[in-house]
Formats: structure tokens, sequence, C-alpha cells
């Protein structure tokens, strides 16, 4: 028996170890010392030049363009997400009739909301595209169907507008997956405190600021996180979608785009590197402030 | 007035959701005359060449199998891998078990982008560059950790009597764990399997450094590059039917197991 447990337990763990060191874990590793030098794909051909590729990206303004742009998105994607995802579950609920129920048709709507989450977020970009399209794309169409042809736009290639047509595509294709999110927070909330906020002729508004809110704060949290590890990527739609790609002019630009340009067109290898791993302090900074911000102050349910 | 403001809402967002998508269906069935000059009608009598020139001449088809071969394979890798990992930590004592355990979980905090340069030259030096096997065994590799994650909080809540009933009865230890402990893991096999299903099938990243081969190429990397290439700029109707092959059976498959999927993904992000 002792033989047996022994026997299983390497067969149950290694391969997948074997597989998680090679793939994984080395590649992690390397790319902190890669980081380190001018390594430009030749091999043994790596000479150590120490913290100049990190002196250097803070003099490349294409690389500034991107952390600025990623800084925008890291802001602007899920203040907007968790916005729309809380007021859509928020009105979910507020449309049935004992307030919790949910509204009519309320089904379908978790259905139809969660669409665009399953989809690539190739398959989006490629669809966002035609939308922008400045000559057949639906969004002038609406716009000029509707009388408001002078706000009709060629979105992807004007400088100032393309970045926020980012942000939008990023913000469409997540809000239905937080408001069925939040929906199910709001469902866990105990029926009685909704009644005691409706007899003490609480308005729908302070219901949600002094019961649904504090008590859906952990899944916003970890929204928060997660949105913002997405709004620090946003390469594939930004890849696929926007004129250049990154452009016009910088104005789309973000780290992955970068550090993908630079080692796959340029093979600049150890200067990608350096933009991987600014990219993980980004994400990790991000993370620990998100969840110490979480600790203060934690509302328990007797 | 205030009853009607949250039918409103839905209904509005309902609508910014299903539009979209909706005139992707219809102008995959239009003339790209009618696309061009009329993008809000309805066709008239819809293009099916179209969707046969984006499966046959444009390689969707191809490129659809190809994604089935490498998800599929993936996928079956990561739920063997991944439920015997979390398994083994979950249920038995050992020195170093918590180590294994963070190595693993660890892995979920770092940024792919990270990995991405030295990962290339990995798949590259073993030979694997392009291959459907190297894109398996990376795809498995970086599905694991939340797999393991996922499922290791799962087996700890499974009742211990079952499997002490099974050892008394004989059952070896790989027998306790396929015949009696995956079996009632299914409710969570589930769950992070249809979780690894849509990210893998999803997949771009890893695909676009690791798959230069256009003959291989996944659906995604796919779609993307028939978007940008010259020679498919003009054939709009085409590339409307490409998005909608590669949209549908999704949405389909979602919204005939919905509750399921649903369940699946929001778990995986309360987790």
């Amino acid at each position: 028996m002792k033989h047996g447990r022994l026997r299983f337990l390497f067969g149950a763990l290694v391969p997948a170890l074997v597989l998680h060191v090679v793939f994984v874990l080395s590649p992690y590793a390397q790319a902190f010392y890669l980081s380190l030098t001018d390594w430009t794909g030749v091999a043994g051909e790596a000479h150590f030049v120490g913290a100049g590729n990190y002196a250097r990206l803070g003099g490349d303004s294409l690389f500034l363009d991107a952390v600025r742009n990623n800084a925008v998105m890291l802001v602007v994607v899920p203040l907007a997400t968790i916005g729309l995802g809380l007021f859509l579950a928020s009105m979910l609920h507020l449309g049935g009739r004992d307030g919790r129920r949910g509204i009519a048709g309320s089904r379908v709507y978790q259905i139809v909301y969660f669409f665009p989450q399953l989809l690539s977020l190739v398959v989006i970009a490629v669809l966002w595209q035609f939308i922008y399209n400045p000559n057949t794309g639906l969004l002038n169409g609406v716009l000029r169907g509707v009388g408001l042809s002078s706000l009709a736009r060629s979105w992807l290639a004007e400088p100032s507008l393309a970045l926020p047509a980012v942000m939008a595509v990023l913000v469409w294709s997540s809000v239905g997956f937080y408001m069925v999110l939040f929906s199910a927070a709001i469902d866990s909330i105990p029926k009685e405190l909704f009644e005691a906020a409706l007899l003490d002729g609480a308005s729908g508004w302070a219901t949600f600021r002094r019961v649904t809110l504090p008590l859906v704060r952990d899944t916003v949290q970890v929204a928060f996180v997660y949105l913002g590890i997405a709004a620090l990527d946003g390469f594939a739609v930004v890849q696929v979608m926007t004129v250049g790609p990154g452009g016009p002019d910088g104005a789309t630009e973000v780290i992955g785009l970068s550090l993908y340009r630079n080692a796959f067109t340029f093979g600049k290898f150890g200067y990608a590197s350096a933009m991987g791993v600014a990219l993980f302090f980004a994400t990790l900074t991000l993370a620990v402030l998100a969840l110490r911000a979480g600790r203060k102050e934690r509302v328990e349910l007797a | 007035m205030k009853r009607a403001l949250p039918h409103v809402a839905m209904l509005c967002w309902g609508a910014v959701t299903a539009l979209p998508l909706l005139w992707a269906v219809l102008s995959s069935f239009k003339t790209d005359q009618q696309i061009l000059n009329d993008p809000w009608s309805v066709p008239t009598t819809p293009h099916f060449e179209n969707w046969s020139r984006a499966w046959n001449q444009a390689d969707i088809g191809r490129y659809f199998l190809n994604s089935l071969i490498v998800v599929g394979g993936a996928l079956l890798l990561t739920m063997l891998l991944g439920s015997l990992v979390a398994y083994a930590l979950a249920r038995y004592e050992f020195r170093g078990n918590r180590l294994v355990y963070y190595t693993f979980v660890a892995a979920m905090f770092f940024p792919v982008f990270l990995a991405l340069v030295p990962l290339f030259f990995v798949v590259q030096q073993l030979g694997l560059l392009g291959t459907y096997q190297g894109l398996i065994l990376v795809y498995a590799a970086y599905a694991v950790p939340f797999t393991v994650f996922f499922l290791h909080s799962f087996f700890r809540t499974l009742p211990a009597e079952v499997a002490e009933a099974a050892f008394m009865d004989g059952c070896s230890h790989a027998g306790v764990f396929f015949r009696v402990m995956l079996p009632m893991a299914r409710p969570g096999l589930v769950a992070v399997g249809i979780f690894n299903f849509l990210g893998l099938w999803n997949q771009y990243l890893l695909p676009l450094v690791l798959n230069p081969d256009p003959d291989r190429y996944v659906l995604a990397q796919g779609l993307a590059s028939l978007s940008v290439s010259q020679g498919y700029r003009s054939d709009w109707s085409g590339l409307f039917a490409g998005l909608t092959i590669a949209m549908l059976p999704v949405l389909i498959a979602y919204v005939a197991f919905q509750r399921h999927i649903r369940a699946g993904m929001t778990a995986g992000a309360v987790k």
C-alpha cells in the first residue's frame, strides 16, 4: 500500500510539474535575466548590459505613449465597466415587483448580456472594425439614420478618438459579465435588509448606497483587479482593430504591442523582456493595492 | 415613470449588445454591393455562397478544424493533469505539498507577456514551433495552474468515507481517483472544463507567437489575418461570413447550456 501510494503521487505530480517547469516557470525566470542583456536571438551572443534596457525605456517615446495609454485604460475601463454593470444589476432587481425577484424577462437579459464574454477578443475586434468603418459601419449608419450625421467620424483614424474607441470596445465586451456577477452578489443579500429599507422609506438611491453597495464590495474589488489586469493588456483588440497597429501616431499603442513588435519584428529580445518585467511589476502593484484597499472596512453579515 | 426606468435601461443595453452581433449575421447574407450601399437593409435573398466562400476559399474551415484539434487536445491534457495534481495535493499529506501547490498557483499572477520571448525560444529549441503538439503542450501548461487552484478546493470538500471504503475493498490509489473521486467531482470538472474551453478557444497571443505556419492557424489567428490581408479587403461579405462562422457555434452552445456556462465562468472570477 505504501509503495502504491508513492507511485501514484509520483505519476500524478511529475508530468504536470515537468510541463510547468519547462513551459511556464523557466520562461518567467529567463525573462528577468534576458531583460538585463542585449540579446538579439543569436545563441551565445547575449551581453550583460545591466539596467541599460530599463534606462532606454525611459527615452522610448512610443513606449511612453504605451504606458500613458495603458494608464488611461486602467482608470477608465474598470470604472466605466463596474459603474455600468452595477447600474444594470440593480435595475435588474429594482424592476421586479418586490425589488428582489428580478425584472420581467430577466432571464433573456442575462443570456443576451453575456454574449460578448463568450467571443474571442479577435472576433470582437474584427466586428468593431466594421462597426467603426467611416463609410459602411454600423455606428455612423445609426448616427446618420437618426439625423445626427454631423457626429459621424472616422473613429479609428482620428488621434483623439482612437483610444476612446478602443476603450469602448473593452467596456462593451465585459459589462455583461460583470452585470451577471454583481447580480449574483445582490441575490445573496438577505431579503430582510431590502424590506427594512423599504419600510424606512428609503429611496432607491439610498437603498443602493447604504445596503447594496457595502454588501457587494468584495465582488466589486475582485472585479477591479480582473478589469485592471485586462486594461494593462488590450493587445488583441489594439493589434487587430487599430491602424498601424497602435496608431494613429501611437494614440492606441499599448505595452503588450510594443513588446511584441520589439521582440518579433525587430528581434530586440533583451529590450522586449525589459518591457515584460515592467508590465509584471505594474500588474503586481495593481493587485497589491487593490487587495489592500479592500481590507479597510468590511461589513459582516450577522 | 419610476417603474419604466429599469425596463428602459435594460432594453437599451440589450440593444447595444445584440445589434452589432445581429448586424454581422445579417451582413453575412448580403452581397458586397448591399453592404456598401445599404448597411442597414435586411437581405432580400440570403446569399449562402458567402459562407461557402469563407469556409473553402478563405480557409475558415481549415482554421476551424485546427482550433478543434488544438483545443480538444489541450483541454483533455489540462483536465487530466490538473485534476490529478489537485487531487494529489488536496488528499495526500507529504513533505513539499504546500510548495508544489504555490509553485502552480503563483503562476496565475504573472502576465503571459513576461514569458513570451523565452517561451518562443523554448518551443523553438524543442522543435515544436508551428506544430499541433507544441500548441497543445503550451496551452495545457498555461491552463493547468487555474485548474489546480479551482479543483484543489473542490476535492477538499468531498467526503472522505467513500474513498476509505474503496481502499478497504482493495481499490488501488489510481483506481480510487479514476473510479470514485473523479465521478464525484463532476460538477467542478464541468465548471472548470467550460471555463478552460472558452479560454483556450479564444486564445490569440500564444498561437500568434508560437504558430507561424498559415496552414496550422487557429480560428482567431486566421480571422485576424484575413481582416488585415489585402486580398480580402474587398470581400466584405466573405469576411462577415467568416466572422459569423467563428461566432455562432459558441453562442448556440451557450444558449443550450447557458446555466452551466454562466455558473462556470462566474465561479472562475469569484474564486
